[in-house]
Order: C-alpha cells, then structure tokens, then sequence
C-alpha cells in the first residue's frame, strides 16, 4: 500500500443500476468510500439506501456498472464474491445472530470456517471484541437471552472478529426499543473513533453530525447530495433533502 | 361356539418374540439413521445449484411416496441382485425403509429449512461463509428443531413399517409371529401380544425422541 492510504478510495462505485423487475432500484450511482472515511447514508424510505449497501457486499446483485472494493472487482463470481466479504463486515437492522449458538459460537464460526484460525486464537479474538462492545461477560449465553441492544453488540463484535477492512450497517438501531438505541451507537462511534471505515444506513442525525465525514443522501434510487455534516444539516441544497430533513428533526 | 384364550404358544415363543423386538429395532434404528442422511442429503442437493441434480431429488421423492412400501422393498430385493448385489434379507430391508423414510424426510427437513429466516443466511454470506458452511452450521440445526415433531412422528411412521419386511422375510417381530402362528393357529393371541409389542416400542421410542430432542435441541429462543 502507499503511504497515502488514508485518503485512497477502499469502495468505490461507478455508473450503478440496478431493477427489481420493472423497478429501477438504483440510478446511476456513483460512490466513492475512502480508508478510514465514515459516510451516512439517509433518505426516505425506498430511496435505496439499504440496496446500496448490500449491493457492496453482494447481497444483491448489479445489473450495470462497476463495484472495487479493496482493489477487488466485483463480479458474480464465487472466488471474488468470498474475497470481498471476507475483507467487508455487516451489520443488520435485525441482528440475524444464530439463535443456536453462544455469543462465543457465533463470534468464532466464521474466523474458524473462512479464516481457518484456529478455535484458540478464534475464541481469543472474539472475547477482544466481545470486551470491547462490553458484553464480555454474556460470552456464554444465547443470543434470546440478551436485550436488543445487547444483541446488536453482539453482531457488531461477530463483523469484527472477521477483521474487516470495513464495516456497513444497515439500519442498526432501526429495531431497538429507544432506551437500547445509544449503548449500540455508542459502540459505533468507539469503532469510528479508531479508524473503522464506516458505510452507515441511519436515521440517527446524531451520529450523522458527530461521526461521519460526510453525510450522503439519496431518494428514488439515486444519489442527491452529499457533504460534510456541518454543511448538509445547516444548509442542504437539495429541496428534496431540505424536505426529508424538515420531517426528520422535527421529531428530535 | 366360543373361542378359549390359550396363550401357551405365546408364552412359549416369547424370548423369540423378544428377539424379534430387537429385530425389530435394528431394522427401525438403522433405517432411521439411512433417512435422516438421506433426508439432510437431499436438501442439501436439491438446494444445490447442480439443475440435474435437484430433479434427480425431486424424482426420487416423487418415486417414493407414490408408490407402496411393499413394492419397493420387493423391488430391492429382487432388483439388487440384477446389477450383482446380493444381500441377505435384513440388510435390504434395512436399505428400503431407509430410502423410503428418507424421501419422507427429504420434504420434512425442507420445511424445516424454508422455516429459516432470510436474514440467517445473509448474515453467513456477509460474514463470507461458503453456502455449504451456511447449511451445515447455520440451517441445519434451527430447521431440525423447527421440524422435530414431525420427524419424530416420521420415524415412528417408519418403526412400524418395518412389519411389512416380513415380506422378504427379514428379522424382525412380524416374522416371528408368523412363525408361531402358522404352528399354533393361534392367530389372535400372537397377533394381540405384537399388538401390545409394537405399542411398546414405540412409546419408547417417542420417549428417547423426546430426550435426544431436549439435549440437541436445548437453546432458548425468544
């Protein structure tokens, strides 16, 4: 790598579309994530922002234009799909932790399958990460015995056990009860805090203004307006952006 | 004209008998086991990507529950000596309830996988999972839980059937009883004592169903 990594792209997308059938999903999307960058994604619901961020990992597939992530182009293929999830970790709306195993399992399943570490080394890098989205202690239990927020730490430790190159979030907080909902951004802004990069699907304009570097905002499947936090929150160009921010803060 | 009870046969035949339970069971736990891989099989082949092979799945499937038990063990027996294997009796019934119970098991275990909430498996592939890791360790378990009774009462299903092995004459408790019966007559007291006999057994099996199930299958869920 040369020595200007911090400011070379890790993802970038060029010229993205894709349909759902007749339904044009994403128009024409051009996104660029740099090392070390956190971007918020945001807009009204169905304006693709959650399509976008699966598309990186290929939870969804594109029908035109061109995805790099790490150096890597994406295509259909298994060999590069698999390479590009390993070094991409995600977090959904719903936690998705399988409900058959500890926390420890499901934090050490995929290092041990994909990494091929070994169960110690596994089982030592997970309880890193499980201490450092303090939930250490609950490393024995199943996930239906933890609280939402609880959960939610879980799976962002279970990404981070991967050691991805970055981390996409879906909505994150999107299904917690209110009083969960700052223990897991709290989580989130200790990862951004040490260089995570960040590809963030949120309505947590908190977290927007505090963390990101720059606030991307989207509707109809294509991408409207993005700037820093400070200039897309006090003076947004977009009318449609104007509007989607009127609704929002008027509820904070 | 009254029938008088004369169980002495029975009595008489009785540690045969006990050695056809144990027959018996050898055929039922045997078979189960061929089912449940053939059943995990199956699903896994015909989630599988390979075209041909999910309709050789499907085929096989249908073969199976549209035809009779009884053919189909006749048809083991007759047709594997055709391509040069010769197997005794209890082996190839073993062989027919396994494919015949695994057929039944193949469409049990799929709804248990289609039962599978979507999100489960996208959390294995964003974690970079290969498909086959995402069925054998984040499916496989969840789905049998989630279809566990019906296997259950599948196996049973199966238990009971290896009575028709007395066709190709396997050992097995059915077959026993014949035997006592054709030298006694005494049709009712032996087929009233198998009666009881299988009931037996089956409970028991219900039973360690119901313990496996609880230790495999013990993780809490919301």
């Amino acid at each position: 790598m040369s020595q200007a990594s911090s400011s070379e792209a890790l993802i970038t997308m060029s010229g993205v579309d894709k349909w759902y059938g007749d339904f044009h999903a994403l128009k024409g999307v051009d996104l660029e994530v740099r090392r070390g960058e956190k971007i918020v994604l945001c807009g009204p619901s169905g304006s693709g922002k959650s399509t976008l961020i699966r598309c990186i990992n290929h939870l969804e597939t594109i029908q035109k234009g061109r995805i790099v992530v790490d150096g890597i182009a994406l295509d259909d293929s298994a060999r590069v799909v698999d390479a590009v999830r390993r070094e991409v970790g995600m977090v959904f709306q719903s936690f998705n932790l399988f409900p058959h195993m500890t926390v420890l399992e499901n934090c050490t399943l995929a290092p041990m399958r994909v990494r091929k570490v070994s169960p110690a080394d596994a089982k030592a890098t997970a309880r890193k990460y499980l201490e450092k989205v303090r939930i250490g202690e609950q490393a024995n239990k199943y996930p239906a015995q933890l609280s939402g927020g609880q959960q939610q730490r879980v799976a962002i430790a279970r990404a981070l056990c991967m050691e991805p190159k970055a981390m996409l979030f879906d909505e994150p907080t999107s299904a917690l009860d209110p009083e969960m909902v700052k223990e897991v951004l709290d989580t989130m802004i200790g990862l951004a805090r040490e260089g995570m990069t960040m590809v963030c699907v949120t309505h947590e304009m908190g977290f927007a203004r505090q963390v990101a570097d720059r606030v991307v905002f989207m509707a109809d499947g294509e991408i409207l307006e993005a700037a820093e936090p400070e200039t897309f929150f006090k003076n947004p160009q977009n009318p449609r952006a104007r509007t989607f921010l009127g609704e929002i803060l008027a509820h904070h | 004209m009254g029938y008088t009870l004369d169980f002495q046969p029975v009595i008489a035949g009785l540690p045969d008998l006990l050695k056809g339970c144990a027959g018996t069971l050898l055929l039922a736990f045997s078979g189960m086991i061929l089912s449940l891989a053939i059943g995990i099989g199956g699903v896994a082949v015909r989630g599988s990507s390979v075209r041909t092979a999910r309709w050789a799945v499907i085929a096989f499937v249908e073969l199976i529950r549209n035809t009779p038990f009884l053919v189909q063990i006749y048809f083991v027996f007759f047709a594997l000596p055709l391509v040069g294997i010769r197997l005794p009796p209890t082996p190839t019934a073993i062989i027919a309830l396994g494919l015949n119970g695994g057929a039944y098991a193949i469409e049990i275990i799929r709804g248990g996988v289609q039962s599978i909430h979507r999100g489960q498996i996208e959390a294995g592939l964003a974690l970079g999972l290969p498909r086959r890791d995402i069925f054998r360790f984040v499916v496989l378990r969840p789905a049998l839980r989630a279809v566990y009774p019906s296997l259950t009462g599948q196996f049973i299903m199966l238990t009971l059937t290896t009575s028709i092995a007395s066709a190709i004459a396997a050992y097995e408790l059915t077959s026993v009883a014949k035997l006592i019966e054709n030298e006694s007559f005494r049709s009712f007291e032996v087929y009233g004592t198998i009666t009881l006999l299988y009931l037996l057994m089956s409970w028991g099996i219900m039973q360690a169903f119901g313990l496996v199930g609880r230790r495999y299958f013990d993780y809490p869920v919301k």
